[in-house]
C-alpha cells in the first residue's frame, strides 16, 4: 500500500505546484518566456520522472507501445512545441488516473476477499494431552481439534463432543446459526458463535471444504467470457491503429496545409487516448465484483465465462428429486382421519428406534413422549411387529398385514403410485394407513413461475415413474418432462435437448450434483445445489448454490445479468469517449486537456461503475452480512 | 499440469493482458491466463520442459521488469 501513497503524494505535490506556476503565469504576464518553460519543465519532471524512466527503458528493450512510452511521447511532444501546460497537465492528470485506478483495484480486491473471508488463521490441535495453536494445514487426519467461540472451523470433521451454534453465513449465505452436537458433521469456514466443539479432523488442509472453495473462486476457470475475449482482442490492435493513425494525422494534412505545428499536436493528442486501459481495466473488475457478489450470497460462480452464460441461460433442465424436490420422504396424509391419533401413536411405537428413512419421517411427524416398553420384532421386506402385555401392533406394507390375516378388512383403494403407504393394525385389526410422500421444495414453484416469466423453457428429468413425475410436472407448471431415466439415459435426453436449442439458447442443468456429474459437466452451465461437502459435486459444475434452497438460481440470475448490464455499459462508455475525443480532435475541436480528461475521467467512470457489481442489494432478500 | 503462480506489482490491466499473451507462446505452455484481479498467472503447461520455468521468468522479466513471479 506504501506505494500507492507515495504516487498519492507525489501526484498531489505536483498538482499544487502545477496551480502555483499556472496562477503565477496568469498574475504575472510580462515575465520571460523561458523563465515559464523552466517552471513547467520542474513540474512536469516531478509528476511524470518515473513515466519517463520507464518508457526510456523500455525503449531500450524494444517495447514502443507501452503506455509509459505514448505519454511520454505526448508529452515530451507538446513541450517541444511550446505547449508547457499541455504538457504537464497530460502527465499530472494521467498520474491522477492512475492512482485512482490502483486505489479502486486495491478496494474491490480487498472487499471480496472480506466476502470470501473463510481461510480459518489457526487450528487448536490436542497433541500429548495439550492444546497446540498450528496452521490448518499441518493437521492430519484423525488428530483431534478444539474450537472455542469466536473460531472458524479450520478442518472438516466430526463433533466428538460439545454443542454449538455455528455461523455459516459465509459458506451458504444462510444467516440463521445452526446449533450442531455430537455425532454430527461439521465444515471448515463456519464460524462458532457460542459453545466449544472437540472435533476429529476427516479430511486435511487441502481436501476440506474452504480450501475447494476458495481454489474454486481465486483460480476460477480459465475460460474467458466472449466480451471479455473481444478486449483482448481489441486492445491489442486498438493503440498500434491509433498511433499509425497519429503519424498520418501529422504528416498528410501538413503537407496540404503546411500547418505543421497544428496538425503535430492534434497528432500528439491522438496518443494520449491511445491507451485501451479504461476498457482493459474494467471488464475484469466488473466481472470479478459480480462473482465476488455472489460469492457472498452463497453462490459461487466458477469464472467469468459461466456469468456471461448465466445470465443468457434460458432453457433449464431440472433434476427432480433432490432438486425439486426435497429428496426426502415426508407424511402427506393419514387415512381414515379419525384414526389420526392411533394410527399415528402405532406406527411410533414400532419405528421409533428404526433408521430406515421412512420411519425418520413418521417419527419426525409425531410428538409423543412415554408409549410403554414393547418388544420389537422386524420383519425384513415387510414391516415391524411391536408385542407388550398382550398387545399386538403390526406397522408395515399390505403383505405384513395379509401374513397376519387381515388383509380382508383393508378397503382396497386405488393406490396411487407417488404415495409409499405403510399400514398400522392392532390386535389383529386394521386402523388406517399414513401416507408419505416426497414433497416438492416449498420455492420450486416460485422459482419455476419466474423463470418462465423470464422467458425461460423449464424442463424435468425424472428416474421415477409417470405418476409421480406427472403430479410434480403438474405441480410446477414445467413444460416438459421425461421419467424412468437411469443416470445415462438422463445424458442421452440432455444431448437431445442441446441438439434441438436455437443457436441463442443456453441450457442449464441444475442438479444434486451427487449422481449428475456427467449431465452437470456436459450442460453449457451446471448449477449444483445444497453441495457443500460434496467434491464431486463442485468439482462437476460451473456453479454451486452453497445454501440449500433453488432461490439461489434466480439471485444468480439477477446477478450476472446485472453484471454484464455493467461490463456492456463500460464497454460502450469507453468505446464512444475515445473515439469522439479521436475524432474531436483529429477536427481541432479539443485539445490535449480534453484529451486527457476524457482519457482518465472514463477509466475512473467505468471502475466505479464496475464497482457496483460489488454492491449488495439492500432490499428485501439481501443476506445479513 | 496446472499451476499458479502469484504476481506482485503487476498495476496495470493492460500490463496483465501482455504477460498473458507473451506466456502463452512459450514452447511447453499450453496456456495461461492472468487473473489481473487476484494478481495470478494460472498456467498449464507440459511437465516433460524442464525449462519452462526459467523462460516463463525471463520472458516476465523482459516484458514487465517490476512484476514478481511467486513461487516457481
Amino acid at each position: 500500500m506504501s506505494k500507492t501513497k507515495k504516487n498519492l503524494i507525489k501526484t498531489l505535490t505536483s498538482l499544487a505546484f502545477f496551480t502555483v506556476v499556472l496562477i503565477c503565469k496568469i498574475l504575472i504576464q510580462s515575465a520571460d518566456k523561458y523563465v515559464w518553460a523552466v517552471a513547467f519543465c520542474a513540474v512536469y519532471l516531478l509528476a511524470g520522472h518515473d513515466v519517463l524512466y520507464k518508457a526510456g527503458r523500455n525503449i531500450i528493450r524494444g517495447k514502443v507501445f507501452d503506455e509509459n512510452f505514448l505519454m511520454t511521447i505526448a508529452s515530451l511532444g507538446a513541450f517541444m512545441l511550446g505547449e508547457y501546460l499541455e504538457a504537464c497537465a497530460v502527465m499530472i492528470f494521467y498520474q491522477i488516473g492512475e492512482v485512482f485506478q490502483g486505489y479502486a483495484v486495491g478496494k474491490s480486491r480487498k472487499s471480496i476477499s472480506a466476502l470470501m473471508d473463510i481461510r480459518p488463521d489457526i487450528a487448536r490441535v490436542i497433541r500429548n494431552g495439550k492444546e497446540e495453536e498450528v496452521d490448518p494445514e499441518e493437521v492430519s487426519v484423525g488428530e483431534v481439534i478444539t474450537v472455542r467461540a469466536g473460531d472458524r472451523i479450520p478442518l472438516d470433521g466430526v463433533v466428538t463432543e460439545g454443542t454449538c451454534s455455528l455461523n455459516t453465513s459465509a459458506l451458504t449465505g444462510e444467516s440463521k446459526p445452526q446449533s450442531v452436537s455430537v455425532g454430527e458433521q461439521v465444515i471448515s469456514g463456519c464460524l462458532c458463535i457460542d459453545g466449544k466443539l472437540t472435533v476429529e479432523v476427516q479430511k486435511e488442509f487441502y481436501d476440506s471444504t474452504v480450501s475447494k472453495i476458495l481454489d474454486m473462486v481465486e483460480n476460477a476457470s480459465s475460460k474467458k467470457a466472449r466480451v471479455e475475449s473481444f478486449i483482448s482482442v481489441f486492445a491489442k490492435y486498438y493503440t498500434p491503429i491509433v498511433v499509425f493513425s497519429a503519424l498520418i494525422l501529422a504528416i498528410v494534412p501538413s503537407l496540404i496545409t503546411w500547418q505543421w505545428q497544428v496538425w503535430a499536436v492534434r497528432a500528439l493528442t491522438f496518443l494520449v487516448v491511445s491507451c485501451p486501459c479504461a476498457l482493459v481495466i474494467s471488464v475484469p473488475l466488473g466481472f470479478f465484483g459480480g462473482i465476488g457478489g455472489a460469492g457472498g450470497k452463497g453462490i459461487l460462480i466458477k469464472g467469468a465465462s459461466y456469468v456471461e452464460q448465466i445470465s443468457k441461460a434460458n432453457v433449464f433442465v431440472f433434476d427432480k428429486t433432490g432438486t425439486l424436490t426435497k429428496g426426502e420422504f415426508s407424511v402427506v396424509d393419514v387415512y381414515p382421519k379419525e384414526n389420526r391419533e392411533d394410527i399415528l401413536r402405532c406406527a411410533y411405537i414400532c419405528e421409533k428406534n428404526s433408521n430406515h428413512p421412512i420411519a425418520r419421517s413418521i417419527v419426525k411427524e409425531c410428538d409423543f413422549t412415554d408409549v410403554g416398553a414393547y418388544s420389537i420384532e422386524e420383519i425384513a421386506g415387510k414391516g415391524i411387529v411391536a408385542r407388550a402385555n398382550g398387545k399386538v401392533i403390526l406397522c408395515g406394507n399390505i403383505t405384513l398385514l395379509k401374513d397376519f390375516g387381515i388383509e380382508s378388512s383393508v378397503e382396497l383403494q386405488t393406490q396411487e403410485n407417488w404415495q409409499t403407504r405403510v399400514y398400522t393394525a392392532i390386535n389383529g385389526k386394521y386402523l388406517g394407513y399414513i401416507a408419505l410422500a416426497d414433497t416438492v421444495r416449498e420455492e420450486a414453484e416460485e422459482v419455476v413461475l419466474e423463470l418462465k416469466k423470464q422467458g425461460c423453457k423449464i424442463y424435468m428429468l425424472t428416474g421415477d415413474g409417470i405418476s409421480s413425475a406427472k403430479r410434480v410436472a403438474r405441480e410446477l407448471h414445467v413444460d416438459e418432462y421425461s421419467y424412468g431415466l437411469l443416470p445415462q439415459d438422463k445424458m442421452t435426453k440432455l444431448e437431445s435437448i442441446l441438439k434441438a436449442k436455437g443457436k441463442k439458447d443456453v441450457v442449464c442443468f441444475v442438479g444434486d450434483g451427487i449422481n449428475d456429474a456427467p449431465v452437470l459437466t456436459r450442460a453449457d452451465v451446471g448449477i449444483s445445489m445444497g453441495g457443500i461437502g460434496s467434491d464431486s459435486a463442485i468439482e462437476a459444475s460451473d456453479a454451486v448454490l452453497m445454501h440449500d434452497s433453488l432461490k439461489g438460481i434466480l439471485s444468480a440470475k439477477k446477478i450476472t445479468k446485472k453484471t454484464m448490464r455493467i461490463v456492456r455499459q463500460n464497454i460502450f462508455f469507453a468505446l464512444a469517449v475515445k473515439f469522439s475525443a479521436l475524432a474531436l480532435s483529429a477536427l481541432g475541436i479539443s485539445g490535449m486537456w480534453y484529451a486527457v480528461f476524457a482519457d482518465v475521467g472514463v477509466s475512473v467512470l467505468a471502475i466505479l461503475n464496475s464497482m457496483r457489481t460489488l454492491k449488495k442489494d439492500n432490499k428485501k432478500g439481501a443476506r445479513a452480512f | 499440469m496446472k499451476k499458479v503462480i502469484k504476481l506482485e506489482n503487476l498495476d496495470c490491466a493492460n500490463c496483465g493482458m501482455l504477460l498473458e499473451r507473451t506466456v502463452a507462446k512459450i514452447d511447453g505452455v499450453s496456456s495461461a491466463t492472468v487473473n489481473f484481479m487476484a494478481q495470478k498467472l494460472i498456467i498449464e503447461y507440459d511437465e516433460a520442459s524442464e525449462t519452462v520455468f526459467e523462460n516463463i521468468k525471463k520472458s516476465a522479466k523482459r516484458i514487465l521488469p517490476d512484476v514478481k513471479l511467486l513461487g516457481i
